[in-house]
């Protein structure tokens, strides 16, 4: 195994943590200052990927298409608050769970019946195309590279949004106390509105960023959905610091297993049945970590 | 009140049943016997005009939906054209999930009555409702999985497989690959009929292996997969990725900057998914059962058939299933489907005219065929295969001599 291999797949750790990052942000802003778990949060993955498609393939430019993406998911975001979200704050987590279920059917379905069962596919941009060299004569496809660098970005703009805007004061004020913002004076619907659609547009800015290395397909946002979860237990629900340390660690942890425990079987096991093994228990790993991390910090690594 | 009778009701069938109550069983049992006999004797002399019925199921959304719906169009236009108006269609997607498969299939079974069962793609799926399908007397025809499980000791006189033992494509491959490579990376999902694919490959390619992945099934991101075959000095890289798996597999390889030739079954370039991926599929070798320009008259008319009814060129999965619709057409046409020792031996016998030339099923109700090493070509602006070789000439599986019919 050469330096330049486990370079890559470090990269390829942090390419996949970066992207969970963005679905993972949102859904913890959103239980945090809401307290709301919106399964739904797939969906807006899935219709910020289709809109990238879409208007990419219409005007012929990636970059309007990403806009359209960000625009399309906080739109359906704010709608989607406005119309259903907005009446389960004072339910339990069972009517959330339900009525957001309810609407990943309802947006999969729609989309299902607009655009085709078909997958879409979704060409990375000229000036994205290509590798490029790596430290230790490796390559490293220049997309990823660029996504990596789109998710870190989101990251210090969520941070300096959160601890230096009036918009994050407020967001922090609401995440440690609804009621009394609320008696400030502050139009704490409004602020609602404002997160959701924020966080809905990190997920659509995700999902068309993935799109274009994937493809994009009716039910893409509920596998990503899973892993976000475990994110945000693994990092403390309602913590964008958490989210990102958990992110980072989940992809990392998902990518090295899938690449080093086949690996190490095939030093005991023959190769066919280590790789056979080793996928398996790959694919558990990260849940493995999850429940370990729960064992010794029951709220996360960096509970709220 | 109801429920307390009903419950009470059916606690007494089940006593009767632990009892063991065979006389009584027996005696059912011999007059449904009867009574089936006598019908399908009232019958037999009108064996075209009987109602039929066929359950399909298929993979219709999600990233194996060109499989199934290429699947789906081939065999309602062939039932289309045979003009036989008594066969009923029951076709239901199973969204490429086994539990779903196994619930549609009880469906068909107990509500819908179907005769015969057909359709899968995915052999996880197969595994999941073949055993149990053919061990209540209901006959399936497989139009594209072919695990070895059930090709061996556990294969059924109920159980016929129209496309291939899953093995028999990667075979070829494995075979091909001797000319020109000696240290090549291999790949497949980790299910059934992923550990068939490197199966077959490894048992006919002598040089040395440079790595061996198994990937999860709906995979949808390889940069792991392609980092390491960057790293593993291969001279070509063999995966089997069928549908949305292979696309997302090549688009990715095609940007990595890695330039080891690619190979693989004819499922990883089929025209299902050539399309999608483009130019990067140019010239590259994979190995079929089946190919557009397969040069016999059934096939012509196929190709012809499906192109003016769909305004796209057929995959390997229509072609089959193409198949599948004309073998239950000409079993139809010689007796009774009630008749299920007649419509098996009429289905044994293969009497219709395929699109991949000769076809003869083996001990096993799997088929005796050519295998072909097909290259990527481009014809206008349609990207499409063209046979270059035979690999095998009326190959058979390795699992018949295993099975007991």
């Amino acid at each position: 195994m050469s330096t330049a291999l486990l370079i890559e797949q470090l990269l390829n750790g942090l390419q996949l943590g970066v992207m969970l990052f963005l679905m993972a942000a949102g859904l913890t802003l959103i239980f945090g200052v809401m307290g709301l778990i919106n399964l739904a949060h797939g969906s807006l993955y899935m219709i910020g990927a289709f809109a990238c498609a879409i208007v990419a393939s219409a005007t012929g430019s990636f970059w309007i298409g990403l806009i359209a993406s960000l625009v399309a998911a906080a739109a359906a975001g704010a709608i989607m608050e406005v119309l259903v979200i907005r009446r389960l704050y004072e339910r339990d987590h069972l009517d959330q769970v339900l009525a957001t279920f309810a609407l990943i059917l309802i947006f999969s379905e729609g989309s299902r019946w607009l655009f085709g069962s078909f997958a879409l596919y979704l060409d990375i941009p000229p000036l994205l195309q290509g590798a490029v060299p790596l430290p230790g004569g490796g390559q490293y496809q220049l997309y990823r590279l660029a996504v990596i660098g789109v998710g870190i970005s989101v990251a210090v703009g969520l941070h300096v949004l959160i601890s230096r805007t009036r918009l994050g004061m407020r967001i922090r004020a609401g995440e440690s106390d609804r009621e009394m913002i609320a008696a400030l004076g502050i139009d704490i619907q409004t602020l609602y509105t404002v997160v959701f659609a924020l966080g809905a547009a990190l997920a659509g800015l995700a999902g068309a960023l993935v799109g274009a290395l994937q493809s994009v397909q009716v039910g893409m946002g509920e596998p990503v959905l899973i892993l976000a979860f475990v994110v945000i237990v693994i990092g403390g629900i309602g913590s964008i610091k958490g989210a990102l340390v958990g992110a980072i660690l989940v992809g990392t942890i998902d990518t090295m297993g899938r690449f080093l425990l086949p690996k190490t079987l095939a030093l005991i096991l023959p190769a066919s049945q280590a790789g056979m093994i080793g996928a398996a228990l790959a694919s558990m790993l990260i849940y493995i970590v999850m429940a370990l991390i729960l064992a010794f910090r029951p709220r996360g690594l960096f509970a709220a | 009140m109801s429920v307390i009778l009903q419950s009470s009701g059916s606690a007494l069938t089940l006593n009767t049943t632990k009892n063991g109550n065979t006389q009584k069983g027996n005696n059912m049992k011999s007059i449904i016997a009867v009574s089936i006999l006598g019908l399908s004797l009232a019958t037999a002399s009108a064996a075209n005009a009987e109602p039929v019925k066929i359950g399909v199921i298929t993979t219709l959304s999600g990233g194996g939906a060109g499989l199934g719906i290429d699947m789906r169009d081939a065999f309602t236009l062939a039932i289309k054209q045979s003009g036989n108006k008594e066969i009923e269609l029951i076709v239901e997607d199973d969204a490429q999930k086994p539990e779903i498969a196994v619930q549609l299939a009880e469906k068909m079974i107990q509500s819908d009555k179907v005769d015969l069962l057909t359709g899968i793609i995915w052999s996880n799926l197969a595994m999941a409702v073949v055993p149990n399908t053919v061990a209540q007397d209901i006959i399936y025809l497989s139009p594209n999985a072919g695990p070895s499980a059930l090709a061996g000791a556990n294969c059924n006189a109920n159980y016929f497989n129209v496309a291939y033992q899953n093995d028999n494509f990667h075979e070829a491959m494995g075979q091909y690959a001797n000319k020109d490579y000696k240290k090549t990376f291999v790949l497949a999902p980790n299910y059934p009929a992923g550990k068939d694919s490197l199966t077959g490959f490894k048992r006919f390619y002598k040089g040395e292996l440079a790595g061996e992945i198994y990937t999860q099934v709906g995979q949808t991101d390889y940069a792991a997969e392609i980092a390491q075959i960057r790293d593993s000095g291969a001279d070509s890289v063999f995966f089997f990725l069928p549908g949305g798996m292979g696309i997302a597999f090549m688009k990715q390889y095609a940007q990595s900057g890695v330039n080891i030739p690619v190979m693989g079954p004819g499922f990883s370039f089929d025209q299902d998914v050539l399309g999608a991926i483009g130019d990067a599929a140019l010239g590259v070798k994979n190995s079929a059962t089946w190919s557009k320009d397969l040069d016999n008259e059934a096939n012509r008319k196929f190709v012809d058939a499906f192109q003016a009814e769909y305004k796209r060129l057929p995959s390997i999965y229509a072609a089959q299933s193409w198949d599948t619709a004309n073998l239950i057409i000409a079993a139809l046409s010689k007796t009774s489907v009630k008749d299920k020792d007649a419509f098996r031996a009429a289905l044994k016998a293969a009497d219709f005219k395929s699109v991949r030339g000769e076809f003869v099923f083996n001990n096993n109700n799997h088929p005796i065929q050519n295998v072909y090493v097909r290259e990527v070509v481009k014809e206008g602006d349609v990207l499409t295969n063209r046979i270059v070789a035979t690999a095998f000439e009326h190959h058979k599986d390795a699992y018949a001599d295993q099975c007991k019919m």
